[in-house]
């Protein structure tokens, strides 16, 4: 009886240890000496207590997160910060010269700059409206109720996720090839001109386009599928009993039922699109004469092949500004539209 | 009426078809073309059977690049990210979860807007950093900067929120120690989630390009992404070569996808998805 109340005491560490004391007690050791097994109890609680002063429930916590904290104060916070006093510093070398907003009063005058802003805002403009249209109307087939293999459908449909970025643009590179490539070829053969793909600054942009929503149409129907399946049936069985027609209840149940969703991938496309790079880097390297230069690709050609730090960091933070503008005008407006 | 009906399912049939077959067509074409000759890609009308150019195609590549090193350099950047970031995430995911601590909000608070800064702002200081480090084409400077990824902390947090604390709580009173309660407790349940997490992560680093771009121009450091980047620069591009990387790269991951896709679609859509 002592015994199982010093046991329960020492809180065992596992019912293992528990059992091993018991063995022992069975044994019959416990009858010769009473104090051996005491003292073994003794033990295992000192165990157990020397265990949990390492990790307590108190400091568990900061055990846990500490790996992540340390990380990300040196890989992202700093860098962040770092990042912010070089965009107003000139960088030759090692040497470092403050120079106020240089940088910036030379970003807002740089021609190459804006066309960077312009593209990248051309291509937003058309890109994610096309994309999101037709992710939305396949998902919508998907769903509909005359169609089976919905399983083989959405595999298809999502296979493009998967890819690396440069791997589609480089088969597209040589699909979209002007004399020889495959698409050209097709059109020729409904009678149609070749289309110079990456060699015109109009069709350039067109052909990263391409790229784009091949890559990202599928990931965004399966978004728009699963925001459909959960909407609640009752709400069209109830329309119907109504006499609303199928048209009808799209626009007045489907739409506002898949707003959250809308937005969500609104708001994700925009983000992805303002930090374009792998697209335009691979299939045209930003051409031709500037026709595709996005405002990554000239940070990475300002910081990387040019090596003015200092400038690169100043176009960085202008992105992080015109992206956390944007972010916020799009959650105003839908904020509004709740109203 | 209904004669309507079958047309127009006839009609969703077609339309969803034509759209398979662009989404699938790039993936055939890339590994036919990977057995072709260079001149065989550009071939009019185009080739649309393999060829038998596979082993040449393989043998060029890895002596102008060594593919093998640097599908190596891949997957083992991969893989040690991968394992080490899914620990870590978790981890830190658990803590914001289930337990109450000083800083706590603090502490995500600042998690939640690296979440929201653009990766662009930390490329020229990480850069610097690794040069400091002397750290240029080493795998740590690939691994290390985007270990702690915010994404992931927020939804290994979101999932296991989901587990009941009295399963802790009992596991305590059974005297299970605070690390023995997270691996045996705690992993096993979230699952699903983990392998959705490890996907995701696996997916961002093996088709990671700019910061492997930034970091390595050593070709024996190499990853699959930077080695396909540095054919186009090539004065004279070998097609073949460049079908063969696309296809190593895409494999792997397709591979991964038909076995797991359903883990696979909610991992890289984030956790947006519930299914």
């Amino acid at each position: 009886m002592e015994l199982k109340g010093d046991g329960s005491e020492a809180q065992f560490s596992s019912p293992s240890i528990q059992q091993e004391v018991c063995i022992q007690i069975v044994r019959g050791v416990s009858m010769a000496q009473p104090e051996k097994i005491i003292s073994t109890a003794a033990d295992y609680r000192v165990n157990v207590k020397k265990r949990k002063t390492l990790i307590t429930p108190k400091s568990a916590p900061y055990f846990f997160i500490g790996p992540s904290l340390i990380l990300i104060i040196i890989f992202t916070i700093y860098p962040v910060l770092s990042s912010f006093i070089l965009s107003f510093q000139e960088v030759r070398g090692a040497e470092k010269t403050f120079v106020g907003f240089a940088n910036y009063t030379r970003l807002f005058h740089d021609p190459v700059f804006y066309k960077s802003l312009s593209n990248t805002f051309q291509i937003l403009i058309v890109q994610v409206p096309i994309m999101l249209f037709i992710s939305l109307l396949i998902a919508v087939g998907l769903h509909s109720s005359l169609v089976r293999f919905k399983a083989f459908f959405r595999i298809a449909y999502f296979m493009p996720a998967i890819t690396a970025l440069v791997a589609a643009s480089m088969v597209f590179m040589i699909l979209l090839d002007e004399h020889f490539g495959l698409v050209n070829y097709l059109l020729s053969l409904i009678g149609l001109e070749p289309i110079h793909w990456l060699t015109s600054p109009f069709w350039a942009k067109v052909s990263v386009i391409v790229v784009m929503t091949w890559r990202w149409t599928g990931y965004n129907m399966v978004i728009f599928l699963a925001g459909l399946q959960a909407i609640p049936k009752e709400l069209y069985e109830a329309a119907s009993i109504d006499g609303a027609s199928k048209i009808k209840q799209f626009f007045l149940i489907t739409i506002p039922q898949l707003k959250p969703v809308f937005i969500f991938t609104v708001v994700m496309s925009t983000i992805g699109t303002l930090q374009l790079f792998d697209e335009p880097f691979i299939l045209t390297q930003g051409g031709p004469n500037s026709a595709t230069m996005t405002i990554t690709l000239y940070l990475y050609e300002t910081g990387f092949k040019y090596f003015e730090f200092g400038y690169a960091s100043a176009i960085a933070y202008v992105l992080v500004i015109i992206i956390a503008v944007i972010s916020w005008i799009q959650m105003k407006w839908v904020g509004d539209l709740e109203e | 009426m209904r004669s309507s009906k079958i047309s127009s399912k006839i009609w969703i049939y077609v339309l969803l078809l034509v759209g398979v077959v662009i989404s699938i067509a790039p993936f055939y074409w890339m590994i036919v073309g990977s057995t072709l000759k260079s001149g065989e890609i550009f071939h009019i009308p185009p080739k649309i059977l393999p060829g038998d150019h596979l082993a040449e195609n393989f043998k060029s590549f890895n002596d102008s690049l060594g593919i093998v090193k640097i599908f190596w350099n891949s997957l083992f950047i991969a893989v040690v990210f991968t394992v080490l970031s899914t620990l870590i995430c978790s981890m830190a995911g658990y803590a914001f979860a289930k337990f109450r601590f000083r800083g706590r909000n603090l502490i995500f608070f600042v998690i939640l807007c690296s979440l929201m800064i653009p990766y662009q702002v930390t490329l020229i200081p990480l850069f610097e950093m690794m040069v400091s480090f002397n750290w240029l084409n080493t795998y740590q400077a690939i691994i290390l900067p985007s270990l702690a990824s915010p994404f992931a902390i927020y939804l290994m947090r979101q999932n296991m929120k989901a587990v009941p604390d009295s399963l802790i709580e009992a596991s305590r009173v059974d005297g299970a120690g605070e690390l023995r309660i997270f691996f045996t407790v705690i992993l096993p349940v979230v699952r699903p989630a983990l392998a959705a997490v490890s996907i995701f992560l696996f997916m961002s680093q093996w088709n990671s390009l700019i910061w492997p771009l930034i970091t390595l121009n050593s070709k024996e450091m190499f990853t699959l992404p930077v080695a396909l980047s540095s054919l186009i620069g090539m004065a004279r591009i070998d097609y073949g070569q460049v079908m063969l990387g696309t296809a190593l790269s895409t494999i792997p991951i397709m591979i991964i996808f038909l076995l797991m896709q359903k883990h696979f679609i909610s991992g890289i859509l984030g956790g947006s998805v519930k299914e």
